[in-house]
């Protein structure tokens, strides 16, 4: 997976991103203050300027510039989480221009690890770590038993949409949708929502893509 | 829903815009999004920065300047400002005494805060961050973000400011924003919700006869739905839970707070219910300050914050200050 398949899948997130901006404001106008969308799109919106801009050479250089993007120009707390996911992704990736499966899975996995650091949050907090962390697991998964990238980012974007849909039942503890307390069972966690949009782009432009991370 | 505005992506630059040619004691950097004294930064003095979503004015633009703040970076509307604005604010007023950060407890906005303050140390600026958490309507648990940050902001702001012009040092000042934060307590109730020009409509939607308890500013709804009551059994709600997290008694300073869609003769109906339910469990109303000072849009409601005062807290208080929408002494 090089350089161009990884701003494929930037590119392809922010369409989704962008598309269901009003959506994701829906979700949060129930248990927040109504701007998630209108954050995330302005977001995604600088970060394929800068990728078109500045066009990095590699997948890490790709990811940072994503990441540094989002920091910049989205605002709330969905900018510094979702700036430091990327960020921290690519420093896993190095200099290589392209990149395998397992690669990937660590990458993830690092995206993981600096959102829960930063924000302090854990699985059943009703937040964006309850699509991620199930979608980093089932990666791994199919990795760990030889799977193919395109199956890898298949398994992680079903797994962050059940985590998704497990956000309905639970009470915010994190973020400003904590404040409403027990209000917000019974709805969509926004922050959930755009994780599953970022991995379905994810797995829709790794369709083809074997364990190497090339096509067949 | 109608607004004032152009378009509504284009809000917050067309009002920094109208910022910078209404007062010339500001100097409005559009490009880099934040506000500064006209005159910049007083050799020597701690500096004071604020900042958070725009839709809070006159918070906190319209109070910057002498004795209060140095600098506010305004974000997109609810939105909490970007690290690159804090980082150019902090920066650009940093006269060597070191910076405040003056952070109210959203994730957002201490996150942002944090991230600037880092990389403000990376180049030589020496930062400190005080977290304003005031709002009872929120348990302070593991269960939540943490109590919201709303009127006692205005009270740090001023407070700490005054500090500031008579020399305290970064700790000092750090350390009486903290105590003023300690000392005080705040709620809101709205009657009806907001419009986020973005988005066009209503956060929320409440009947003719109800109300939101516990709301904060950024136009989400509150912790439990009422029924609409009386202006003093509205402000006997607040100080109850007020009273019932910090026993209020002796010399407070007492706001009662617009927050933006109620006019100010129901504000002070408001306040005279405030007053005699304070002199009936023996606090003295020592200072008071009532008026829109941290809105939310055209949220219609008030937010009721007091302070528990000391003979310091209230010289403090009393101190000249110069900014757009708090004036007096100069």
């Amino acid at each position: 997976m090089d350089a161009s398949a990884f701003r494929a899948w930037i590119r392809e997130a922010a369409r989704l991103v962008v598309d269901n901006a009003d959506h994701l404001t829906h979700l949060d106008a129930a248990i927040g203050d109504a701007d998630h969308g209108i954050n995330l799109r302005r977001g995604f919106q600088a970060a394929v300027l800068m990728l078109d801009e500045t066009d990095p050479a590699t997948p890490a250089a790709v990811l940072a510039t994503v990441g540094r993007a989002l920091i910049s120009k989205t605002g709330g707390a969905s900018g510094p989480l979702y700036g430091t996911g990327f960020r921290q992704a690519a420093k896993t990736l190095g200099e290589d221009p392209d990149v395998t499966a397992v690669q990937l899975g660590a990458a993830l996995r690092a995206a993981l690890d600096g959102i829960q650091q930063l924000g302090a949050a854990n699985e059943g907090d009703k937040t964006m770590v309850d699509a991620l962390a199930p979608a980093v697991g089932a990666y791994q998964t199919i990795v760990d038993t030889g799977g193919d990238l395109a199956e890898a980012t298949r398994a992680a974007a079903d797994a962050a949409a059940r985590g998704l849909q497990a956000t309905i039942g639970l009470q915010a503890r994190k973020g400003r949708a904590s404040y409403l307390g027990a209000r917000t069972i019974g709805h969509e966690d926004p922050g959930a929502a755009s994780t599953v949009f970022i991995l379905c782009a994810l797995a829709t432009t790794t369709a083809g893509l074997t364990t190497e991370g090339r096509a067949r | 829903m109608k607004k004032l505005i152009n378009a509504p992506d284009d809000v917050l630059i067309d009002a920094l815009a109208g910022v910078a040619a209404a007062h010339p004691s500001l100097t409005v950097n559009v490009e880099e999004r934040y506000i500064t004294r006209a005159g910049g930064p007083t050799p020597g003095k701690v500096s004071l920065v604020s900042g958070g979503g725009s839709g809070h004015e006159p918070l906190h633009g319209g109070f910057v300047g002498y004795g209060m703040l140095d600098a506010a970076c305004p974000g997109e509307v609810f939105t909490s400002p970007v690290p690159d604005q804090i980082l150019a604010a902090t920066k650009a007023v940093d006269a060597g005494a070191g910076v405040l950060h003056v952070v109210k407890n959203y994730t957002g906005d201490v996150l942002n805060f944090q991230m600037a303050a880092e990389l403000a140390a990376d180049d030589g600026v020496r930062v400190e961050a005080v977290v304003v958490n005031d709002d009872v309507a929120v348990e302070n648990s593991t269960w939540t973000a943490g109590r919201r940050g709303t009127g006692a902001t205005v009270f740090v702001e001023k407070i700490v400011g005054a500090a500031a012009e008579r020399g305290a040092d970064l700790a000092t000042a750090a350390a009486l924003a903290r105590e003023v934060n300690d000392r005080s307590r705040s709620l809101g109730v709205a009657l009806s919700a907001c419009t986020v020009p973005a988005n066009g409509k209503p956060g929320f939607e409440l009947g003719e006869d109800e109300i939101e308890l516990g709301v904060g500013i950024h136009g989400e709804p509150g912790r439990a739905r009422g029924k609409l009551v009386t202006a003093k059994e509205i402000a006997g709600i607040a100080l109850e839970a007020i009273h019932a997290d910090m026993p209020l008694s002796g010399d407070v300073l007492v706001m009662v707070n617009g927050l933006g869609g109620t006019p100010l003769i129901e504000l002070y109906v408001v306040f005279a219910a405030v007053a005699q339910w304070l002199s009936g469990h023996g606090a003295t109303i020592a200072r008071s300050l009532v008026g829109n000072y941290i809105t939310s849009l055209e949220m219609a409601g008030t937010s009721i914050t007091v302070c528990r005062l000391t003979p310091q807290l209230t010289e403090l208080w009393d101190a000249p200050v110069d900014t757009p929408a708090l004036r007096r002494g100069r």
